[in-house]
């Protein structure tokens, strides 16, 4: 693998060919902003936090850092003035979403975002796919996916699968930024299969983001 | 029929066709594009083969593709002499019939100046028509585009057995290169340079592709390109996949047109029955193969690499790869991407040379281009006129200007990612860079005129809702900036303005511009960046006048 040098926030950092900005950023402990981003997934793009100003051949563009392949001598800054004000905006669209997640709120704090800027949305999922893509690329179970596009996108647990698979993994609920996924799994239950689930012990948490999980407790059923 | 083994065998089937046809009989063709079709002209059409058939081989009736003049449909052109009727209903057939027989013409179904009162008999007399040039669509109303063999009537495939026989594909590329033919879907990017990079990038296998989603509002060239001329569109594209080294071509288009459709699978049908798709093509040695896919429906699967996701049989969403489509595209194999007119142009640019196609149009936008005139116009319609044309011209000569006698107010481009410009621009030329920089760019020919009494802001919010629908909701920008910007939007309309609104308005169009994933959410914005250039007065009185506490003026 070939090494490439270049520089991050005035830093020189060394990176191999085929790695992301955003691998080589927390290489060098270098940290920035993701949302839709986790390790064990493919790179998705989707929720544009990541964005930085990189500098090549003498012209600067914006770039999700996530997908964006490091490259000889490129010049990357990870704040800016345009990039912090991409920031402030996303954070308070999201907002409009779910304005008390956790870590939206610590984001808002950091880039100076008012949860209050734009008109309040009903759903507070804020379609990071992170439940969706985790179901399907370590899972492989597909009991979550998406559904219809543009705003009107949401995430969507499939009964059939769901009452199979998901009460002894609940992994995705751990990964959830606003715990979405956990509401929407209870309704999924409640609507389509109350009563059926199988009820083996609770599979391991994913350690990460467990703090917040709010434990389920198996709920007698009245028919 | 049998497959033609080689170009002389083309040569020789073209020479038997014409020689079959006798140019002094008449021939009645009548439109059967969309508008037309949508004012049944299959009944005139219907009506006309009916009263023919009476009279057995006098007269020939030739359903046709778009001819242009939407406005006034059904249209109906009668050859030799191209007479235009227009309007035509199936009860006036037979007085058309009778005309035709005695070398008549039915003067009160030609053009008549709706100011001056007068008549204009022929296609080259019709000012609709007169102003044009036709090099692209003007072979539509001699074609069936059920008929591989109408086309080789008119020189169809002769560029192709010049590409084939007297080129290698390195010359190829390099005429379309110095005809600096750049992309009419929207970027105006060099289709050349495009070819080359697929054609240099290192893997064998390499696609071709047509871009005929035309999801764009008030763009409807494309559709009356590929419906009514198929084959031109199949002919540039052979050409662009041999001189860039592609195997097999897509051609992806809109699902919800059924006339498009049966057309374009005749088409292919019949190129390959001739053996103008498939193994050894006219005994050159190039293989080529064509296959057709449809759209899903929503606007963003027109997006490369979206339509490309689509076509490997996934959802429509854009990839966010930072790799170009043309190096790694449909199975992250070389993949070129053209619209309908930039491959129909291409037929051309090989038979008569880089240099007379460089003779027409402006100094860095060479070639005609296809414009969708629609809107507060007096004749709406297809047009094609040189690059650099006037807006004048098209709006007014070509367009009759203003409809009801009202003044002009501001000229869309571009659909729902386009820009308006004021009445005051009017002269600016047709040019990819020029009306960039006015802020209103031609995408893909959308031209929407519109009049004195549009409300801008609710223009903007229009187009807004129409791309939040259309929007794949993978990226937040996209997603929430342009939900957000119609609440906003949707309120100034609605007399709700609030303070703050135009900096919220503002803040969205900056970073959905910037952050979004591909181009969709990347120029839904632009619309409102021309307003707030040219209209901002209109946006701010929404406000005041909420302020003041009275309802915003409709």
């Amino acid at each position: 693998m070939s090494e490439i040098v270049l520089t991050i926030d005035d830093q020189e950092v060394k990176a191999t060919a085929g790695m992301t900005v955003l691998q080589a950023a927390q290489q060098a402990g270098i940290t920035i902003p993701t949302l839709c981003h986790h390790e064990k997934l493919e790179a998705f793009g989707g929720c544009r936090l990541c964005m930085v100003e990189v500098e090549s051949r003498g012209w600067t563009s914006y770039v999700v850092s996530c997908l964006y392949p490091v490259a000889k001598d490129i010049v990357v800054r990870t704040r800016s003035e345009k990039v912090d004000k991409i920031r402030k905006v996303l954070v308070e669209e999201l907002m409009a979403h779910a304005p008390d997640s956790p870590e939206l709120v610590k984001l808002a704090e950091e880039y100076g975002a008012d949860r209050n800027r734009f008109e309040r949305e009903a759903s507070f999922c804020i379609v990071c796919g992170l439940c969706v893509r985790y179901c399907n690329e370590v899972k492989q179970k597909n009991a979550v996916g998406f559904i219809d596009n543009g705003p009107l996108r949401e995430i969507r647990f499939i009964p059939e699968v769901a009452a199979r698979e998901c009460w002894d993994c609940q992994e995705c609920f751990a990964l959830c930024p606003t715990s979405y996924a956990q509401a929407a799994y209870l309704l999924t239950e409640a609507l389509a299969f109350p009563g059926q689930r199988k009820t083996a012990a609770p599979a391991a948490k994913t350690p990460a983001r467990a703090a917040r999980v709010i434990p389920i407790m198996p709920v007698p059923v009245t028919t | 029929m049998p497959r033609l083994q080689t170009a002389a065998d083309l040569e020789k089937l073209r020479t038997e066709i014409l020689a079959a046809r006798d140019p002094a009989k008449s021939c009645i063709a009548v439109c059967a594009g969309a508008a037309c079709d949508g004012m049944d002209s299959a009944a005139v059409a219907a009506a006309f083969v009916a009263e023919a058939g009476k009279l057995g081989d006098k007269i020939e009736v030739r359903p046709t593709g778009c001819h242009g003049y939407c406005e006034k449909g059904p249209n109906v052109v009668v050859t030799p002499g191209d007479i235009c009727y227009f309007e035509v209903q199936p009860t006036d057939v037979p007085e058309i019939i009778a005309a035709t027989l005695q070398g008549e013409v039915v003067e009160r179904l030609v053009y008549k100046d709706p100011n001056t009162g007068a008549k204009a008999v022929h296609m080259h007399e019709v000012p609709f028509y007169k102003h044009q040039m036709r090099l692209l669509i003007g072979d539509n109303p001699k074609i069936d585009p059920m008929r591989i063999d109408d086309y080789l009537a008119v020189g169809g495939y002769a560029a192709l057995v010049k590409a084939l026989t007297e080129m290698t594909p390195e010359q190829v590329l390099d005429e379309v290169k110095k005809a600096n033919l750049r992309g009419r879907g929207g970027g105006g990017f060099p289709a050349g340079s495009k070819w080359e990079t697929t054609r240099n990038a290192p893997e064998k296998t390499k696609y071709v592709i047509v871009n005929g989603h035309e999801g764009e509002s008030a763009a409807f060239m494309d559709r009356a390109m590929l419906t009514g001329n198929p084959h031109k569109v199949l002919e540039g594209l052979i050409i662009g996949a041999y001189a860039i080294g592609a195997q097999k071509g897509f051609m992806y288009t809109r699902h919800d047109m059924p006339l498009l459709e049966k057309h374009v699978r005749q088409a292919l049908a019949q190129a390959k029955e001739y053996g103008l798709l498939g193994k050894n093509i006219l005994g050159s040695g190039f293989d080529f193969e064509c296959e057709l896919h449809f759209d899903v429906g929503i606007f963003v699967s027109g997006e490369s690499s979206a339509l490309m996701r689509s076509i490997e049989g996934n959802p429509p969403e854009p990839r966010p790869k930072y790799i170009r489509t043309s190096v790694s595209g449909i199975w992250d194999k070389p993949s070129n991407l053209n619209n309908v007119e930039t491959w129909a142009n291409v037929p051309q640019i090989i038979t008569r040379g880089a240099e007379w196609f460089t003779s027409i149009g402006s100094e860095k936008s060479k070639g005609t281009k296809l414009i969708s005139l629609s809107g507060n116009v007096v004749n709406s319609g297809v047009v094609e006129v040189p690059m650099g044309t006037p807006l004048r011209t098209l709006v007014f000569d070509i367009g009759g200007g203003v409809r009801d006698g009202k003044t002009l107010k501001a000229i869309h481009f571009g659909g729902a990612m386009g820009g308006s410009i004021p009445a005051d621009l009017i002269d600016a030329p047709l040019d990819f860079d020029g009306m960039s920089k006015l802020g209103a760019p031609i995408g893909a020919g959308g031209l929407l005129l519109m009049d004195e009494d549009t409300d801008m802001v609710e223009v903007a919010r229009y187009l807004m809702d129409f791309l939040t629908q259309e929007s794949c909701g993978k990226c937040v920008p996209c997603r929430e900036g342009m939900q957000q910007m119609l609440h906003i939007l949707t309120r100034l309309t609605e007399g709700e303005g609030k303070a703050g609104d135009l900096e919220r308005l503002e803040d969205l169009v900056e970073v959905t511009g910037a952050a979004s994933l591909c181009a969709l959410g990347k120029t839904s914005g632009d619309p409102l960046k021309s307003m707030f250039r040219y209209f901002k007065p209109e946006y701010e009185a929404r406000i005041s006048d909420q302020a003041a506490g009275g309802s915003a003026a409709k």
